[in-house]
């Protein structure tokens, strides 16, 4: 199917900026889920707050912009009210990992099926480029004009640790890496942590000089490799890319009838 | 068990509300332990899988009320347990509910605050924060009980309001109400009606409008995973579910929320009265404290003082009728909650005389007696102390 099919056309077009990494994001979503053959209805998307989860309202799934950083709480819910559902969860970096932490590192720990997708575009861009926990440190942002003072989280190291059955990492520079992970992802039993290094020319680009989309996709192109290549040996300082993670685990007991520890040990 | 035979059983407050949620079609729960309210979770993590239904324990209170708002979009009649400060992290999660018109139960077994505050004591200092906790003009439903007879039939109504109104209720239950142990006869299947949601009728390939009111006010919804697709969120929406910050929309969304309730504020009210007719002070209480309100009218009527006792069971959207008309003609209205006067507050503001509205109450964590109230009699007749 063209694309399109997988729109909501009627609510285009969208809200992101020019040169903005989150519609590459959701066109590699869209041919990963073509890919896999899955059914619009079998399908459901379920986002937190800021401009990465503005996605959800473009596609025709089941769709749920809920609380800022609340989305895999929401999304729990609905992977335990009907299993057989295939429910995907993108977020933003901010999303994800400050509001959101606690229960990304849970639904980690729990292994639970679902997929989370986060955007990392390293700022908060809906609310006009503050800090997120992902901002590196000494870059700026509009509440760090003197250049951030905290570290930022590792994604991977961060999902591994809480339990992920699933960790990989790609960019918006390397789309059908992109699509070939989101596919993975997906067709993985259990929780699966997709993070996506995404432009944001608007805010993180222009007060840190990166420059413009493209400018800043190229840097994606020169500052990573993949895991245990040639280039990553040359030079240790790159950031990684592709699956750290990929385990065959029971994923969290789905279904009525039976998700507790006090139920299962019956 | 003989079938003809009613089935009683003694049992504490939070069994009764585990209980009646079964009775209510229970089917998904997601709770974080919190003093006095843990009873309810407790029993469930052993009861719904049995009945069918799904148990977690969530990492928070935040999450819980997220959780079984997700479980509900996909058709399931959810419910959560929590108590005060745990009540506090829900409210963002209550606004969207509110918002999105997700049918949901929130039980408050209230505790004395704030903050952390008197953990195993009575209280009942949330009902302002079950009104206004959640930001932004909206209506909330809030049900009490005084009795475990009566806190199983809330807990039911509260289900079926849920799911008549599209919207999140709150159970307002207080710590006494939720520990005690009484007599309860649980209603055979059947006896009391219990309300399913409105699906709709709509068929695949049809245009499916998540928010589209029907003549009678309901609407009807279509389950994830089901043949409609939709967008459900917290932002102002069209009947799509879509976003939209047309002021048109924004009007109209806002006062559908607010009036689809408070319209109905009395129809929906539920209450008891005692000595109405010729009483010609009127006590108004709720919750435990009701019962030693009554306790007190009944022991002065038999000294033939003309009291008389409106227990209220709908604290909101606040019965403001019932209220103006059972305490019109008395010459001294008595508040008797357990608070600094909340419900006290709303009575003034119903009444042609709010000067004749008088409070007794207690917040020091001690159930209020039935001598305390009369204390506070005593002295609004002018019968000093
Ligand atoms: S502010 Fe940044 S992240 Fe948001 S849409 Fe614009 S470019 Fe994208």
């Amino acid at each position: 199917m063209p694309v399109k099919d997988y729109l909501r056309l009627r609510f285009l077009p969208h809200i992101w900026c020019p040169g903005c990494g989150h519609g590459i994001v959701m066109s590699g979503m869209i041919r990963a889920i073509e890919q896999i053959g899955l059914q619009k209805n079998e399908v459901v998307a379920v986002s937190g707050i800021g401009c990465s989860s503005r996605i959800v309202g473009y596609l025709d799934f089941h769709t749920m912009h809920t609380l800022h950083g609340r989305a895999l709480a929401f999304a729990t819910g609905v992977k335990l009210g009907r299993p057989d559902l295939t429910v995907i969860v993108p977020m933003g970096d901010g999303d994800a990992l400050a509001i959101g932490g606690n229960h990304f590192i849970h639904a980690a720990r729990r292994n639970i099926d679902l997929t989370a997708i986060i955007m990392n575009n390293r700022i908060y861009g809906m609310t006009g480029g503050q800090g997120s926990p992902m901002t590196p440190q000494g870059m700026r942002s509009t509440t760090s004009p003197r250049g951030i003072a905290d570290p930022a989280f590792d994604i991977v190291e961060l999902a591994k640790g809480a339990g992920a059955s699933f960790v990989a990492r790609t960019t918006t520079y390397h789309a059908t890496e992109l699509t070939r992970m989101i596919e993975k992802a997906i067709r993985h039993r259990g929780f699966s942590v997709v993070e996506v290094l995404s432009q944001c020319p608007v805010y993180y680009g222009r007060q840190n000089r990166i420059g413009n989309g493209m400018e800043m996709m190229k840097g994606f192109r020169d500052d990573t490799a993949p895991i245990g290549s040639k280039k990553k040996e040359a030079r240790p300082d790159l950031i990684e890319r592709g699956i750290f993670v990929d385990e065959d685990r029971p994923p969290y007991p789905g279904g009525r009838g039976g998700t507790n520890e006090t139920t299962m040990q019956k | 068990m003989n079938p003809e035979r009613a089935d009683v059983r003694f049992m504490q407050g939070n069994e009764a509300v585990a209980e009646a949620a079964l009775y209510a079609g229970l089917r998904f729960y997601a709770g974080y332990p919190i003093t006095p309210s843990t009873e309810i979770a407790e029993i469930l993590s052993k009861r719904l899988p049995d009945a069918g239904g799904t148990f977690i324990q969530m990492e928070d209170e935040i999450a819980s009320l997220c959780t079984i708002i997700g479980a509900s979009l996909t058709g399931l009649k959810v419910m959560t347990a929590t108590s005060g400060p745990g009540f506090s992290l829900m409210q963002e999660a209550i606004g969207y509910a509110v918002m999105a018109e997700v049918p949901s139960v929130i039980v408050n077994v209230q505790r004395g605050g704030p903050s952390t505050g008197l953990p195993t004591a009575v209280a009942q200092g949330d009902v302002n924060q079950a009104r206004w906790g959640a930001h932004g003009d909206h209506s909330i439903v809030t049900l009490t009980a005084s009795n475990l007879q009566d806190v199983f039939l809330m807990t039911v109504e509260g289900f079926n309001m849920a799911e008549t109104y599209r919207t999140p209720v709150i159970l307002l239950f207080d710590e006494i109400v939720g520990h005690m142990r009484e007599k309860v006869v649980i209603p055979k299947p059947g006896e009391i009606e219990i309300i399913e949601r409105l699906w709709t009728s709509v068929r695949e390939g049809t245009n499916f409008h998540p928010y589209l009111r029907r003549e009678d006010g309901r609407l009807p919804m279509s389950a994830f995973g089901g043949v409609h697709r939709y967008n459900v969120t917290g932002l102002v929406h069209d009947m799509w579910g879509f976003p939209s910050t047309d002021p048109g929309i924004a009007y109209d969304l806002l006062h559908h929320l607010v009036d689809k309730l408070e319209n109905r504020a009395d129809s929906m009210a539920h209450y008891k009265e005692y000595f109405i007719d010729d009483a010609q002070v009127l006590l108004i209480s709720y919750g435990s404290a009701a019962r030693s309100a009554l306790q007190m009218v009944a022991d002065r009527r038999k000294r033939g003082a003309k009291l008389g006792l409106l227990e209220l069971q709908s604290l909101w959207p606040f019965p403001r009728e019932t209220v103006r008309e059972a305490c019109e003609g008395r010459t001294h209205i008595l508040v008797v909650e357990m608070n600094m006067g909340q419900v006290c507050h709303e009575v003034k503001k119903v009444v042609s005389r709010p000067e004749r509205v008088f409070l007794a109450n207690r917040f020091d964590g001690v159930f209020i007696s039935p001598e305390d109230i009369l204390r506070v009699l005593n002295m609004i007749q002018g019968k000093g102390v």
